[in-house]
């Protein structure tokens, strides 16, 4: 699907899946520290709130550990993806990531409409034309489905107020 | 013949204007979900969730079960006609139904493939109907102790049945039972695994995570494959419908083995995608025309897609009868009923008779009223799939962003979404299930408070789960589960070695 020079390069597979093994070690780790505050001892009312979690984190870090090693064992020198696909699949994370930052500033409908018709220019390349009635036409079915029939409200923001909504 | 009578008043209530017209609503949008990259039957339930909130119960779930039947139906479009499954359960679907389309043979599989997930279904909820009741009057004699053991069965059979590593499932379980644990702790009423962040107070809700990790985490797997829809048309007519359905009773030994392979994998929560292969593979094996399969046999259609509608189908008896989801789909249904104020499980038999039947009752008819509108509109539907995914992409997003939003119209959530779509990627490239993390996080509290009750009655002895025949065979069956490709490979080896 890719062409030119970062077609064959990328991370390995074995290092991507060593470094999650580990985060999801260290997530275990942290659920073991926050039941150990809690309590994992028995108290007055029976075993007390840290009790339950803190033998899910020892499993969650005893898996990983096992993970991890059948993960560097495995003889596999894979591609976990090409830098081209990573760039792809990072071209929809930061702008939906800027998208929902702004969201509880501008509300929904005016971030969804920059979002859908930055989206459709930048990586579809479509006539300004097709953007605009696209951008414009899904958040206003949206409001018409949402707040008018089924009642259910979605954050609205300085412009909405100003028209009313 | 009570159970007759009630499923009469079922179809009474099913039979309502209001709720046939949220039928085919559910249909048709469940189809759409089905047919769309990164909207799966799970996801999609959770975002219309919202939708339900001013609803009646019974027409909420008629209209959200009916999602769930459209998208099992519509996965197999994209599969025969693009070799794109829309759904993980439909992988299989596209080993056979695409190179049919390959040949021109397109309308032939997708009416085999419609005809045997209705059969499929039909099958499963025939079954449902009768056994349901049974299992629900059965777990009111449950104690804390055999409800712990029911969650274990439950887990384990996901441990040992699903065809990701296993230490991988109990990684991806155990996550979610963590995520389930943070906030306020129901039994002591303390806060826990918080540290001080207030947006934590109420804990993950389970919807968040299932909007993220399969909606946002597929999309992101579609852009790094740089998907374009390519394939064939659609056309099916009346004459190529009866020519398929006169043949397809050949293959009724097929069907009847799909049927109970699809309802034994829906019942133990592994799901419909593993029964699917399993159906598909054991065909392959048995039938006379086993060499050919991969090169466009319709019993190569028949088999997984009955095995895929009876389980995601035969799912929702656990979660009806005893409150355990069979797959997360069926969990997104469970966090409905508990919206609407409805307590899952056996109970729910007793106190509301007229939702449950009413429920049943939709199944029958939803089925039916789904297979008639995936036959007229497939070049419909077909049609979508052809709009760039540049233009569906961001309506997607934005779509999962206002489902996520309106749960608790929290802003936060959103946030949280992206994030847990960020984990989604990763954790599905790196081969780690995400079924069970989901159902974990919704039974973690549940599965906490049955094992700790039970600790409580036995000063802390484990040896409560084993105390009497029920609890103990239930625990015995999970263990088994667990180990259940482990005693696979020591059969063979032990046949291998005695031959």
């Amino acid at each position: 699907m890719t062409t030119g020079s970062s077609s064959n390069t990328g991370p390995t597979h074995k290092l991507v899946e060593a470094g999650v093994t580990l985060l999801i070690a260290l997530f275990g780790v942290i659920v073991i520290v926050g039941s150990m505050k809690a309590g994992i001892n028995w108290g007055a009312e029976g075993p007390r709130a840290g009790f339950f979690p803190f033998y899910i984190g020892i499993f969650i870090v005893a898996s990983s550990a096992i993970n991890l090693w059948n993960g560097l064992r495995e003889d596999n020198d894979d591609l976990f993806a090409e830098w081209g696909q990573l760039r792809q699949v990072l071209s929809v994370v930061v702008p939906t990531a800027i998208y929902v930052g702004v969201m509880p500033f501008i509300g929904l409908y005016l971030a969804s409409m920059v979002f859908i018709a930055w989206f459709m220019r930048w990586l579809g390349k479509y006539p300004w034309l097709t953007v605009l009635a696209i951008s414009l036409g899904m958040p206003i079915v949206t409001y018409f489905i949402f707040e008018r029939w089924f009642m259910v409200p979605l954050p609205k923001g300085p412009i909405e107020e100003w028209l009313g909504l | 013949m009570e159970e007759l009578v009630n499923l009469f008043h079922g179809f009474a209530v099913a039979l309502q204007p209001f709720n046939i017209m949220v039928m085919v609503l559910g249909i048709v949008l469940g189809v759409l979900i089905g047919v769309l990259p990164g909207l799966g039957g799970a996801n999609g339930v959770a975002i219309l969730l919202p939708l339900t909130f001013s609803m009646p119960p019974t027409s909420a779930i008629i209209m959200l079960s009916c999602i769930y039947w459209g998208a099992l139906f519509g996965g197999a479009i994209t599969s025969i006609l693009f070799n794109i499954p829309g759904e993980p359960w439909s992988v299989a679907t596209t080993f056979d139904g695409y190179p049919m389309a390959q040949q021109g043979k397109a309308g032939e599989a997708l009416t085999a493939a419609f005809t045997s997930s209705f059969v499929g279904a039909l099958f499963a909820v025939i079954m449902i109907t009768l056994v349901a009741p049974l299992v629900a009057s059965f777990a009111l004699q449950f104690g804390p102790a055999e409800k712990f053991a029911v969650y274990f069965l439950a887990f384990c059979s996901f441990v040992g049945l699903s065809k990701e590593p296993p230490f991988k499932t109990i990684a991806a379980m155990m996550i979610g039972f963590a995520l389930a644990a943070v906030g306020l702790d129901s039994i002591t009423g303390q806060l826990r695994l918080t540290f001080g962040v207030t947006h934590l107070l109420n804990g993950f809700d389970f919807l968040i995570a299932v909007i993220g990790l399969f909606g946002i985490g597929e999309i992101l797997l579609t852009m790094e494959e740089g998907l374009a829809f390519r394939g064939g048309s659609a056309k099916i007519n009346l004459r190529v419908v009866l020519q398929t359905w006169k043949e397809l009773p050949k293959y009724w030994v097929t069907s009847i083995r799909s049927c109970v392979i699809g309802c034994w994998m829906g019942i133990t929560p592994a799901g419909a995608t593993p029964a699917s292969f399993m159906s598909y593979g054991i065909a392959k094996r048995v039938s006379k025309n086993g060499s050919n399969f991969g090169k466009g046999e319709v019993e190569g259609v028949v088999a997984p897609e009955t095995a895929a509608h009876a389980a995601g189908t035969a799912a929702l008896l656990p979660m009806l009868s005893l409150g355990v989801p069979g797959s997360p789909t069926a969990a997104v249904l469970l966090g409905g009923l508990l919206i609407w104020g409805l307590q899952p499980g056996p109970m729910l038999f007793v106190e509301q008779k007229e939702f449950v039947w009413g429920l049943i009752a939709s199944m029958y008819l939803g089925n039916l009223v789904g297979l008639i509108v995936v036959l007229t509109c497939v070049p419909v539907f077909a049609a979508i799939l052809r709009v760039p995914f540049s233009i569906i992409a961001p309506l997607i997003l934005v779509l999962c962003a206002i489902g996520a939003y309106s749960v608790h119209s929290s802003t936060f959530d959103v946030v949280l979404m992206l994030v847990f779509g960020v984990i989604g990627y990763l954790l599905k490239k790196c081969n780690y299930p995400l079924a069970p993390l989901v159902l974990a996080i919704v039974l973690g509290d549940k599965a906490e408070e049955a094992f700790r009750q039970s600790l409580l009655g036995s000063q802390g002895s484990l040896g409560i789960f084993f105390s009497n025949t029920l609890v103990s065979s239930i625990m015995i069956l999970g263990l088994i589960a667990l180990f259940w490709s482990v005693i696979q490979q020591g059969y063979t080896r032990l046949r291998a070695a005695t031959a």
